[in-house]
């Protein structure tokens, strides 16, 4: 992976000390709440419900077992002895002090990590693939242009101070596993006569107005990236809304414009930038290739997992859901879940991180990511050290096999963490999971995408779950509004509301009359939820939502 | 009380540590909303609120919350503060270590 140079190291660490200064004038009163705040925000610090809230960047979910033990002594030395992954491949603390946070951003910067830009109107972590350069299925690792529009994006004097924060996606692989639709701009790697390049959406988010992005560009070379990316943010930055926070993303300036005239706009910007780019310097361009190139895999025998498939039930339940074809012949990717039924969904403490480091080195070729969805992947494992894997997870409880299942729920903090949240989203979660458990329906259901959101800004992703639910307040009490539909994969699609709310301890029964209708309408086992949906419509699984009847005699 | 007023108190979050206080009548941060003023006049809230305003190097965005006289003293309205009064549902942090730590 990516290590920092030296430029990268001073530049981390002159922030650090920018940010302890900025922290000790904060608390001798030099300055202001009012002019500290954008500053901490800047430096990704909230302060949230019940303590301030630390997100720190894992830039594009990759992150190495020494920074991951690092993140485990910080849990350990500042906060509760967690970490809580989130839905942008990060990783927040819940309750650091102030005064401790610059000793924490100097741990950070010893490994080469930082909290920068992880918050406020500028571009954020850019997110990628959590399979990039392990799929199967995959054209190319999109993490070098990740890498590459970190390094463009880092204090970008430009885009510093956008209308609105800025999130970029990309996916090296037709099969999206990097919600690139749902993002400010999406960038899907596809090749035209054998030249490598991207088809670049934009327009796309979540929250109070979702929209999927639009192709803005069919094709764009792979060496135009940075000025073609530059030409959007740049239109823009002078387009886009600053008098209306709910109307400042860029896909209300794509809306409100027209795509025609914004990519007309995009293209004259491009045409003008395009023409004075010197093309990222060669040099540094093959370091960051290099970086990323594959470790030397050593093939092995696989006997001892064909073995372990035989005799031992829970292995073959875990290998059959968390395992995923990997590149390379007699490897897999293994998906670590951190959705144990019953736990936090993201939630990792810090014996479970530093297990998993060690497992990284000794069977995952010393490689982790952070997924979207919540979870751990070791990209790169050995069918032949499957057992080990398995054996080793199952010791440090880590070895759920629910991956991709109802009880793999993406879930926000909510309001049992988040001040702007209007509802909890964590207890929703857990109740759904042991519930699917308990009835022992996970398996039989098969693919579900659940995805829960606190409030209306749509960090549970909940518009693009199959079942898709979000917590508001009416009349106050939490009430849950559910969404069907949704699709966060190439084949995206926004969830439609099909009616009221739920109070809170309505929406487990509610799930179960869905999921039962859907079990008693599919054509086969072979016909998962989202596919039932889209041959048969909203309709009876609205009815088996509002089923009064049901719900009176329950 | 104040016609038409509802009873408030006034909470905030402690600069350094981040986690919620509230203000009492003999002017100290407390950690346990049983233990906040109660206010009642709407003019006397005001007062507190600039009083709690007026400590920026003590507390961060002080604001007046709904509450309710209980057995035991002040008791959140909204779901809201009954969560910060109480901490996180997935985890016994926060005030419930408090208060646990005082036996109650």
């Amino acid at each position: 992976m990516y290590a920092y140079s030296d430029f990268d190291d001073a530049f981390v660490r002159a922030r650090v000390a920018e940010f302890a200064g900025q922290v000790a004038r904060r608390l001798d009163g030099s300055l202001t709440e009012e002019e500290f705040r954008p500053l901490r925000l800047m430096n990704g610090l909230y302060l949230q419900l019940h303590a301030y809230m630390l997100r720190v960047a894992i830039p594009y979910g990759t992150i190495s077992p020494r920074q991951m033990r690092q993140l485990a002594h910080i849990a350990d030395r500042w906060d509760r002895g967690y970490g809580h992954f989130t839905t942008r491949q990060n990783i927040q603390f819940n309750w650091p002090r102030l005064e401790d946070v610059p000793a924490i951003l100097s741990a950070l910067a010893d490994v080469g990590m930082h909290a920068i830009q992880t918050s406020g109107n500028c571009v954020r972590n850019v997110t990628a693939d959590h399979f990039a350069g392990a799929a199967a299925d995959e054209i190319a690792d999109p993490r070098p242009y990740a890498e590459l529009l970190r390094q463009w994006s880092t204090d970008h004097p430009e885009f510093s101070f956008l209308p609105r924060k800025f999130k970029i996606a990309i996916s090296g692989s037709p099969n999206d596993r990097a919600v690139t639709r749902a993002h400010d701009i999406g960038l899907r790697m596809v090749t035209q006569d054998g030249a490598p390049g991207f088809e670049v959406l934009v327009g796309g988010g979540l929250g109070r107005t979702p929209m999927l992005g639009h192709v803005i560009r069919d094709f764009l070379p792979e060496a135009d990236l940075l000025p073609y990316v530059e030409a959007i943010l740049s239109a823009y930055n002078e387009a886009g809304r600053r008098d209306n926070k709910y109307k400042a993303r860029i896909k209300i300036t794509v809306f409100e414009h027209g795509l025609d005239a914004f990519r007309a706009t995009v293209e004259d910007r491009f045409a003008a930038l395009r023409a004075v780019w010197p093309g990222v310097d060669p040099a540094l361009w093959a370091d960051i290739r290099a970086a990323f190139a594959p470790p030397a895999f050593r093939d092995g025998p696989t006997a001892a997992h064909e073995a372990a498939q035989r005799a031992d039930p829970a292995y073959r339940a875990w290998a059959s859901r968390n395992l995923a074809p990997h590149r390379h012949p007699g490897h897999v990717i293994v998906t670590v879940s951190l959705k144990a039924h019953g736990a936090t969904p993201g939630d990792a403490t810090a014996d479970q991180m530093r297990a998993l480091a060690d497992i990284a080195e000794a069977w995952g070729y010393g490689e982790l990511r952070i997924s979207h969805e919540q979870n751990v992947i070791l990209p790169h494992v050995r069918k032949a050290d499957l057992p080990a894997v398995f054996a080793a997870l199952t010791q440090a409880g880590l070895a759920t096999a629910n991956v991709d299942l109802i009880s793999d729920i993406i879930a926000c903090p909510g309001m049992d963490y988040c001040s702007l949240a209007t509802a909890r989203s964590i207890p929703i979660a857990q109740a759904i999971a042991t519930h699917f458990r308990d009835a022992g329906l996970e398996g039989e259901i098969g693919p579900m995408k659940v995805k829960i959101s606190g409030c209306i800004n749509a960090c549970g992703h909940h518009h693009v779950g199959h079942i898709g639910i979000l917590g508001l307040e009416r009349a106050g009490v939490e009430t849950y509004q559910i969404t069907l539909g949704g699709d966060h994969t190439e084949t995206a699609a926004i969830g439609e509301r099909v009616g009221p709310g739920f109070a809170g301890d309505e929406v487990v029964p509610a799930i179960d009359r869905l999921v039962r209708a859907y079990l008693a309408l599919r054509l086969s086992p072979d016909e998962t939820f989202i596919a039932a949906f889209r041959r048969l419509g909203a309709e009876p699984f609205r009815a088996a939502l509002y089923d009064r009847a049901v719900r009176d005699a329950a | 009380m104040t016609r038409g007023f509802t009873p408030k108190v006034v909470t905030a979050s402690d600069l350094r540590r981040g986690d919620v206080v509230w203000l009492t009548a003999d002017d100290r941060w407390t950690r346990d909303l049983r233990e906040a003023e109660l206010i009642t006049e709407e003019a006397h809230a005001q007062l507190r609120l600039l009083h709690a305003q007026a400590q920026p190097l003590v507390v961060v965005g002080a604001y007046l919350a709904e509450a309710r006289q209980g057995p035991e003293g002040p008791e959140p309205v909204h779901f809201r503060e009954a969560f910060r009064a109480r901490g996180p549902s997935n985890y016994p942090h926060g005030k419930q270590e408090v208060l646990r730590s005082r036996g109650a």
